[in-house]
């Protein structure tokens, strides 16, 4: 009988010996990992635990609840020094937070617009994109940071020389200090008209799309969009009364009291990242639109698309697939390398941290906080660039 | 800053071994290496500093050179750790350091839930502020609204979030890990006033490019008794610390010494013959775990509490810090040693 030729093969049999079977070896040394893994955990923990008990060091996460003690130079929330420990981190969490995402913002603008500009025919163009790649991808960050960091103290004037721009904008060597907007009774309508209007927009937009697949006919979007977006909550803010003041900043004793200021920590740390990782997305750009076989834009260019919207119709899409996943490792160092923060004394998750840990001693579980926190936010990142990588990747049929 | 707290952190879970030499017997650990292991503060002109060459000097290093020549007999045994603020705690706890003279605050926090032991003050200090003179401030309860720069995990952080809250004045803290990185800033402007212990500001107005363009407030808000800091759980390195500032206190007391010292041995008065050990059948010096020639050791090396003063920070050196409250105790001051007997 033929049957057992195109059925699985047969499990071999070992020959003799159990220690020549492939697979109860397999299984042998997989058993001898994790055991010397397990064995090596466990003495890990219970040398730490004994060596913290013979230290009289206490250990556990209570110490979060307790009173800080110090206070915080740049914090989004509310912080004072009678605030606990556990929202010093909260704080440090948002201000790393604020600088991955406004850094990431930037480093992708800057990016994109000098990747292509890499590939520009104008000489000029492209070579000042070649020195800026080559200057800022071979300058380590933190040095990066100083330049920021030194040269805006240098540079700008003195807080009580401070350099007036119009719309009570002040620039010293403090940061930039500008009017904070005061929303007074019923600036939530404006709020509210303004997610009316952006949901709007999307909704008009998606009809006006389906409408040109199906007759061919192309509507007004981008007047209609602003139109919507501006004028809506206009019509609003005006017809509640206008609700909203400005609190101007006003020469003190020693600074700008009033106001909301970017302090020169923030700007170096933000304009550093930026700058820096920007330099390593040109070039992932560059080769994203360089990966995109020239085939595509001769076939586009026969079929008469001009080249502006073979750019954006035809090369982008393709090369967006080829830059998203390079594009990802990029944002997650850039998250990363904010917590150099501490260099410029910019209060993120590392310098909060750390203060903690010198206050309270909580040397290991501050430590492991750190991990945790940056392992989650990486992750995070990834999980949406594979999203939206999934979402830009050729649907194969 | 990563490398000490890793290495605090191996320290005290993964290399079980090294831990136990740790915490147990510091003084054969020190003997059995050959040298004692001092963390030291970074760089503060008169209390630690390494010169061009990398040759350490200052108070905190006099008193690094003293534990040496106790141990050894020879001041040069001595490796230093250069430790910020907040390096500082994990480099003893972990037992990369055997003594920390790093112009460390001792606070019960400190003492107990640190796991450290304090003893001997070898500086009172309390917390200053120093301001430009071009700001016309006279006292800290002007400075309402100003930016200070700050070192971040020292007392002084502390006491400044609460001598604002109590007097309720405004500020806006700027603050750094590294000392030098609050010079910078404070000479940049980037901040109106520097707070930190009033030693400190002595030293740290000459590293600034204008010494003269800047003042010294005359509050002093704080206590902050500094001193050489030991891990809990070793009782026989902890005397040696101890005493080895004691018999520097009690050398400027009976007069004794660098120049004189080999004299003084001769002396007719038994305290001082005892003292010196040069007492027959005199025990102090072995029971400490030492030689009977320690103080005599440690007094060759860096000379009495007085010329340790005097030659890092006080009238021969460029701080001109006065004694105060660090004189001895028959001189109006406090500094005060028990009985070597």
């Amino acid at each position: 009988m033929a049957i057992g030729v195109t059925g699985t093969p047969e499990k071999r049999k070992s020959s003799g010996s159990i220690i020549n079977d492939p697979q109860v070896r397999g299984i042998f040394y997989q058993a001898i990992t994790i055991i010397i893994l397990a064995v090596l955990v466990y003495w890990t923990v219970q040398n730490t635990v004994e060596n913290l008990q013979r230290a009289n060091i206490a250990s556990g996460y209570g110490f979060l609840n307790g009173r800080a003690g110090f206070d915080l130079g740049q914090s989004l929330i509310a912080f004072t020094s009678d605030s606990t420990y556990g929202r010093a981190l909260v704080v440090g969490f948002v201000n790393t937070l604020l600088v991955a995402i406004t850094g990431i913002i930037t480093a992708t603008i800057i990016g994109f617009i000098v990747g292509v500009g890499r590939l520009s025919h104008n000489w000029i163009i492209a070579k000042l994109s070649l020195a800026y790649v080559e200057v800022f991808r071979n300058i380590p960050p933190l040095l990066v940071i100083f330049f920021w960091y030194s040269g805006v103290l240098a540079i700008l004037p003195q807080a009580r020389e401070a350099l007036a721009l119009p719309f009570d904008i002040y620039v010293s060597n403090r940061g930039v200090a500008f009017p904070r907007a005061i929303f007074g009774e019923g600036s939530q309508y404006t709020l509210f008209a303004l997610i009316i209007a952006v949901v709007a927009s999307f909704v008009f937009a998606r009809y006006a799309r389906q409408r040109q697949e199906a007759t061919g006919q192309r509507l007004p979007v981008l007047s209609i969009v602003l139109g919507l977006l501006i004028g809506l909550p206009l019509i609003t803010f005006l017809a509640t009364g206008a609700p909203l003041t400005f609190d101007i900043p006003v020469a003190g004793k020693f600074n700008l009291t009033g106001g909301s200021v970017v302090g020169p920590e923030f700007m170096s740390l933000f304009l550093a990242l930026s700058f820096y990782t920007a330099a390593f997305i040109a070039e992932i750009v560059r080769a994203g639109i360089r990966g995109v076989s020239k085939g595509q834009t001769e076939a586009a260019h026969a079929l008469g698309i001009r080249p502006r919207l073979t750019t954006r119709l035809v090369v982008v899409p393709q090369a967006m697939r080829i830059i998203i996943p390079p594009l990802t490792s990029q944002y997650l160092n850039l998250t990363k390398n904010s917590s150099l923060a501490v260099a410029v004394g910019y209060a993120d998750l590392v310098a909060v941290g750390g203060t903690i840990l010198n206050q309270t001693g909580q040397a290991i579980e501050v430590v492991s906080i750190w991990l945790i926190v940056y392992l989650s936010l990486s992750l995070a990142t990834s999980l949406f660039m594979n999203w939206y990588n999934a979402r830009m990747a050729l649907v194969e049929r | 800053m990563a490398r000490r707290i890793l290495t605090a952190l191996f320290g005290a879970a993964v290399m079980g071994i090294g831990a136990h030499a740790a915490s147990a017997a510091t003084l054969d650990d020190v003997k059995a290496k050959g040298f004692v292991q001092c963390g030291v503060n970074t760089g503060l002109a008169g209390f630690a500093a390494p010169d061009a060459s990398g040759n350490w000097s200052g108070f905190d290093v006099d008193y690094c050179k003293a534990i040496a020549a106790a141990v050894f007999g020879d001041a040069t045994k001595v490796k230093y750790t250069p430790t910020s603020a907040k390096e500082r705690f994990p480099a003893l706890q972990s037992g990369e350091v055997d003594v920390l003279a790093r112009n460390t605050t001792w606070t019960i926090n400190r003492d107990t839930a640190l796991g450290f032991n304090f003893r001997p003050v070898n500086y009172y200090d309390g917390q200053g502020f120093m301001v430009r003179k071009s700001l016309n401030v006279k006292s800290a309860l002007e400075l309402s609204g100003a930016a200070v720069c700050v070192q971040t995990g020292t007392t002084t952080e502390l006491n400044l979030a609460d001598y604002f809250k109590t007097n309720n004045l405004q500020y806006n803290p700027v603050v750094f890990e590294k000392l030098e990185e609050v010079n910078a800033a404070y000479d940049a402007g980037r901040c109106d006033v520097y707070t930190t212990d009033q030693s400190g500001l002595y030293s740290l107005r000459l590293t600034l490019s204008k010494p003269d363009d800047h003042m010294i407030l005359p509050e002093i808000i704080s206590k902050e008794p500094l001193g050489p800091a030991v891990r809990q759980g070793d009782d026989q390195w902890f005397d040696i610390v101890t005493w080895v500032h004691y018999a520097l206190i009690q050398a400027e007391d009976f007069g004794v010494t660098q120049a004189n010292v080999e004299e003084m041995k001769k002396s007719a008065n038994p305290d001082v013959q005892r003292f010196l050990g040069v007492e027959a059948d005199s025990k102090i010096g072995t029971d400490l775990g030492l030689t009977n020639e320690w103080a005599v050791n440690i007094i060759k090396a860096v000379g009495n509490y007085g010329e340790v003063f005097d030659r890092n920070i006080g009238a021969g050196s460029p701080l001109k810090i006065e004694r105060g409250l660090n004189a001895l105790w028959s001189k109006g001051g406090i500094q005060y040693a028990p009985p070597v007997r």
